[in-house]
Parts: structure tokens; C-alpha cells; sequence
């Protein structure tokens, strides 16, 4: 086991900066996701840490190792790739035991462990075959018991889930961690999906454009954004982003006024998740104009206009709302995410 | 009456896949059967007329007697050993310039592939004569080395080409995943990228081969008394009755089949590579 300290990396592809001083602490045992949409550069980090891409600049320690310039074989990692990479030639067990061999280890260690990672991963039945009579789940699991055989210091994850179906997906994802919270690895975990990294990680670091816009827990990032562009990467549907004016210091929504912290200008965005809301009579609450209103079972779904900007609100499924109907809502006043429409930062809370 | 055309359309198909593949075995069987029918029918059998698709009588005679002929024994030797040479070069230089071609980007990679198609521009009969001073002068002259050295320069185009199409059905994470988990650069190409790219590294070879073992005309002018089959056959065989021609025609052929025959497996599961 081992924490990883990634210290202002930066990598440029030509002209193009893929990563722009990035840093990052993972805590041994620590499970983290880089969260962000593709060509943010989460990969190309999980590559740099690996070894597998040269970073431009900056630093990363693994355990009480500085790493850069080591071969990938010496950084003390495994990895599952997001296309699985097992080898094809290599039978299941051969494959499991591929890092063991590389490291030299006796014939029964190798069979120990090879063994325990199989049983964790369900694959005992299918150790003599090859990988191309298994499907696509049972090869994930194949290069999952692979990483986990050589009881790596560091586990890294390439989007390892993202070629499975949907289904399976959130049965892997369901088992991946029960697996991974036994072994106590610190893993670095790539992905483009926020119920990924919401249901696995401890913190997650979200991603955008060669940078890291946050980090934290979970719940943290997706009920407190420090940025819009967290708030509107998260959550399904996203925050609606609410322009209002600002008077003297105070912003008017319905009938409440609430005082905003810190310096502001004349307009301030409001950041709303749409489940923080409750239906009260229109006098009262902010008017929202339906559009459209969809019945989804769990919830009631509505899209329509806050203030003349779009807007989408979730209430209970028992709620009955006409398109075209004017309804009146009240806020969730501790969890109202204020945004500078400047910077599209978040104010202090 | 539709669901009669679709239960006929498989018989269709399988008659039409079936004749085609009738057609293209007799096409190369044929005349392969035929060499070596003047090859074994003996005298009376190469010049009978009209022809007879059967053996009259079967008899190894020729053949024998073509092999006692002085030097074709030694030539069949030289020939395997410009081959080997051959196979051996063109894998050993073409393959690590197929797998740069195949894994890295470099400045000038397209001029690079057409320089190395462009050494097959030259036609071998210009080069020849200063090809024979500089090979008198380096000692090369009549060695099998020499002759080797030549079928590289013809097969090393293609062995690089071949082998850079090769590299790249073998997906970079699989390589990827075996320096995590252990390699040096060089152990991951022999332990993962290797073994799944022999295939494709076993055509190249045949390949290099066929190339070697066929070609004539460089053979016939570098060499004089060190002659590979093809060299030797040329120049022996244009004087000989019918039946030695088709003897010696069915020993040329024989290698090149045999060498085929034991690497088809591999040259099947050519498109077996698996990207998973």
C-alpha cells in the first residue's frame, strides 16, 4: 500500500496543454476518481502515473518514491485497462499469474494468489481457457484478478467499465467494490461517468479542461460545485443556473430575500439542484412556467422556465402539474449553490 | 414461393463457394500434377500425344537421374542457403522497421515507406554490372552470402511493409499492460507482441522465401560456379530432354510447397489476431 502525490504535473501534446499544473493527493487506501467528459485529460494523468506518458512537468511520488523517469514496470503499480487487455495467447491463469511470473515468484506463490484474486473475482471455472471464449464481463473480470494478483502498492483504472453493457455494468461496479474495499488498494479510478464515481470513490477529482475544477466527497462535489461547470457536469438532470439581479447585497426569490457573503455585482447565479424544491401556491414561492411535465414513477420531471431561463425541477410522484401551468416553488435555502456570473466560481458558503 | 427462393439461396451460395474454391485448387494443382506427371511418367510418357491424364507407368528414373546429374545436389543445397540467409535478414532488419512504422510517429514516416518501396525501382539488370565489380572487389562474388545479401535487398521492402500491417493488429494496451505488470520494453515485444504476431512474422517469412528461392536473374549473373538451383537449372537443364526439365521443374517447386504446407496454420490464422 501506498499514498500517490501528484505534484503540479503538466503535459503538452505540440501546442496543445492536455494537463495545466496539476495536483493531486490520493491517501493510502484511498479509492479516487478522475471524474470529467472525455479530452479533459483524465487519462492522460492516469497515464503520466503510470509511466506510460512522459509528463512535460512536475512531480509524482509514490509511497515515499519519486517516480518520474522510472519505467512503468518499476513504479510498483497494476492497471485495467478500458479494453481489457488480456492476453489473448495466455490462458485465464497464465494471464492472472503474468505479473507474479514477471516478479519471479515460486510456483506455489503464484498458485496462492492466483487463486485468491480468481475466487474474488468468480473465475475459478474458466482458469484453463483462453480469453477469447469469454465474454466481455468475465475478460473485465479476467484483467481485474490480473491487477490484483501481484497485490499492488497502486491500482490504477482506465474507464474499465465503459465497454460492458448496461446491466452488467452496474454489477461490476457493485462487486468492484465490495473487491476492492477488501483489498484496501489505493486506486486511481478513471471515468466519464458521474453514478461511477459518485458509487465507488471516497473523493473524486473533478476534470475539465487540463485542470482539476475540485475535489472531494461525493455528496460534497455534487451538492456543493465549486464551480458551474461542476454543477453542471453533475447530476442528471443538471443544476439549472439561474441569473438574478442583486440589490444592495440581497437577491429576491418569490417572497424570500436572502443576503449574499462577500463582494458581488449587480447579478448573481443561482445554482439549483432540481430536487431542492417543494411545491407552495405561486403568491408564495418562485414561479415556474411548465413546459413540459413527464411522470417517470419515482419522481415528476418538469422542464420549463425559472425567471424566463430554462429551467428543470424534480417533485414527488404523486404531484400532478398541467403544461403550461404556473407553479410556485420553495428553495432549499441551505442548499442554494451561489455563483459569480464573472469567474463561475462558487461563493463561500 | 418467397420462402422457397430463401431455402434455395444457401444452396446457391454454398454451390457457388464450392466451385470457386474447385476452380481456384485446379487452377494451382493442375499444373503442379502435370510436372509431375513428366516428371515421373518417364520418356515414353513426356512425349506421347495426345496426353493421358494418368500414369502409364511410374517410375522415380528421372527424377533419380536428375539428381545424380553433377552439382544439382550442391545447387539445391546453395539454394536453401541463399533462402535462409534471405528469410533470416529480412526478418531481423524488416521486422523492427515494421514495428517503428507500426508503433511511432516520426517525422518523414510516409517518404520512409515510399524510399523503401523505391529500392524495388531499380531494375536488377542495370545494377548488375556494377553490383558484380563491387562484389568481385568486397569478396562476395559467387558466395552464397552474396547471393543472400541480394534476395534481402528484394525481400526487405515487402518485409517491412508486411510486418508494419503485422504490428499493427497486435493492440497497444496489450503491451501497455505487460510493461505494468513487469516488462522492459524488449521482454513485452518477445513475450506478448511476438508470440501473437508470429502469424503474420511466419508469412513474411514464407514470403522471403519464395522471393528467394524463385528469383534467377541476380542469381544467374553474381554467381558462377556456386550456383543456386534456379541459376544452375537454367543453365543445365535448356540443353536436357523433356523429362529431366520437368524433373528439375517439380524440385524447384517441391521446397516452396512443402515450406508453405508447414506454416499454413499460421498463415490461416493470419486474420486471427485478436484485438481482445
Amino acid at each position: 500500500m501506498a499514498s500517490i502525490t501528484i505534484d503540479s504535473v503538466a503535459k503538452s501534446f505540440g501546442s496543445f496543454k492536455a494537463l495545466k499544473d496539476v495536483s493531486l493527493t490520493i491517501a493510502d487506501g484511498e479509492f479516487v476518481s478522475l471524474l470529467g467528459p472525455s479530452g479533459c485529460g483524465k487519462t492522460t494523468l492516469l497515464r503520466i502515473v503510470a509511466g506510460l506518458e512522459t509528463e512535460t512537468g512536475g512531480r509524482i511520488v509514490i509511497g515515499d518514491r519519486t517516480v518520474n523517469g522510472l519505467a512503468p514496470k518499476d513504479r510498483g503499480l497494476a492497471m485495467v485497462f478500458q479494453n481489457y487487455a488480456v492476453f489473448p495467447h495466455m490462458t485465464v491463469y497464465e494471464n492472472v499469474a503474468f505479473g507474479l511470473r514477471m516478479q519471479k515468484a515460486d510456483d506455489a506463490r503464484v498458485k496462492r494468489q492466483v487463486e485468491k484474486a480468481a475466487g474474488l473475482l468468480h473465475i475459478e471455472a474458466y482458469l484453463d481457457r483462453y480469453p477469447n471464449k469469454l465474454s466481455g464481463g468475465q475478460r473485465q473480470r479476467v484483467a481485474v484478478a490480473r491487477a490484483l494478483a501481484v497485490e499492488p502498492q497502486v491500482l490504477l483504472m482506465d474507464e474499465p467499465l465503459s465497454n460492458l453493457d448496461a446491466l452488467l455494468r452496474l454489477q461490476m461496479r457493485t462487486e468492484l467494490k465490495s473487491v476492492l474495499q477488501e483489498a484496501g488498494t489505493t486506486t486511481l479510478y478513471v471515468t466519464h461517468d458521474q453514478t461511477e464515481a459518485m458509487g465507488l470513490s471516497d473523493r473524486i477529482a473533478v476534470m475539465h479542461d487540463g485542470r482539476i475544477e475540485q475535489v472531494g466527497e461525493p455528496v460534497d462535489i455534487y451538492s456543493r460545485p465549486a464551480t458551474r461547470f461542476v454543477g453542471g457536469f453533475m447530476g442528471n438532470p443538471p443544476m439549472n443556473f439561474i441569473e438574478l439581479p442583486v440589490e444592495a447585497g440581497r437577491v429576491n426569490i418569490g417572497a424570500e430575500s436572502h443576503s449574499l457573503s462577500g463582494p458581488v455585482g449587480s447579478k448573481i447565479v443561482l445554482g439549483l439542484r432540481g430536487e431542492d424544491v417543494e411545491r407552495v401556491s405561486p403568491e408564495v414561492g418562485m414561479a415556474f412556467k411548465t413546459a413540459v411535465s413527464e411522470p417517470m414513477g419515482s419522481h415528476l420531471l418538469l422542464t420549463g422556465t425559472i425567471a424566463d431561463q430554462p429551467a428543470r425541477v424534480i417533485l414527488p410522484p404523486t404531484e400532478k402539474v398541467r403544461a403550461g401551468e404556473t407553479i410556485g416553488l420553495k428553495l432549499d435555502a441551505d442548499r442554494l449553490t451561489w455563483i459569480s456570473p464573472e469567474t463561475g466560481k462558487a461563493l463561500a458558503a | 414461393m418467397s420462402a422457397a427462393r430463401l431455402s434455395s439461396f444457401p444452396s446457391a451460395r454454398r454451390l457457388l463457394l464450392w466451385s470457386g474454391i474447385v476452380a481456384v485448387s485446379l487452377w494451382v494443382l493442375v499444373p503442379i500434377y502435370l510436372v509431375a506427371l513428366g516428371a515421373f511418367g518417364g520418356r515414353e510418357g513426356v512425349y506421347q500425344w495426345p496426353k493421358s491424364f494418368l500414369p502409364l507407368e511410374v517410375s522415380p528414373d528421372s527424377v533419380m537421374v536428375f539428381l545424380q546429374i553433377q552439382g544439382v545436389g550442391t545447387a539445391f543445397l546453395n539454394s536453401l542457403i541463399a533462402a535462409g540467409i534471405t528469410v533470416v535478414l529480412s526478418i531481423l532488419l524488416g521486422a523492427p522497421a515494421g514495428y517503428a512504422l507500426a508503433r511511432y510517429d516520426f517525422p518523414g514516416k510516409n517518404a520512409y515507406r515510399l524510399l523503401v518501396l523505391l529500392t524495388r525501382a531499380f531494375p536488377l539488370a542495370i545494377l548488375a554490372l556494377p553490383l558484380t565489380v563491387s562484389f568481385i572487389r568486397l569478396g562476395l562474388y559467387d558466395s552464397m552470402l552474396g547471393v543472400g545479401l541480394i534476395h534481402t535487398v528484394l525481400a526487405l521492402p515487402f518485409a517491412a511493409l508486411v510486418t508494419q500491417g503485422v504490428f499493427m493488429g497486435v493492440p497497444r494496451e496489450l503491451e501497455e499492460a505487460a510493461w505494468v505488470f513487469g516488462c522492459s520494453r524488449i521482454g513485452a515485444f518477445l513475450k506478448v507482441v511476438v508470440p501473437l504476431a508470429l502469424p503474420g512474422l511466419a508469412a513474411t517469412a514464407v514470403f522471403a522465401f519464395v522471393i528467394s528461392w524463385n528469383e534467377v536473374f541476380a542469381a544467374s549473373v553474381l554467381t558462377v560456379q556456386n550456383r543456386t538451383l534456379t541459376a544452375y537449372l537454367l543453365t543445365v537443364l535448356s540443353e536436357s530432354p523433356l523429362h529431366y526439365q520437368f524433373a528439375g521443374g517439380l524440385l524447384l517447386i517441391l521446397p516452396s510447397a512443402i515450406f508453405i504446407f508447414a506454416v499454413r496454420r499460421y498463415l490461416f490464422a493470419i486474420w486471427g489476431v485478436s484485438s481482445k
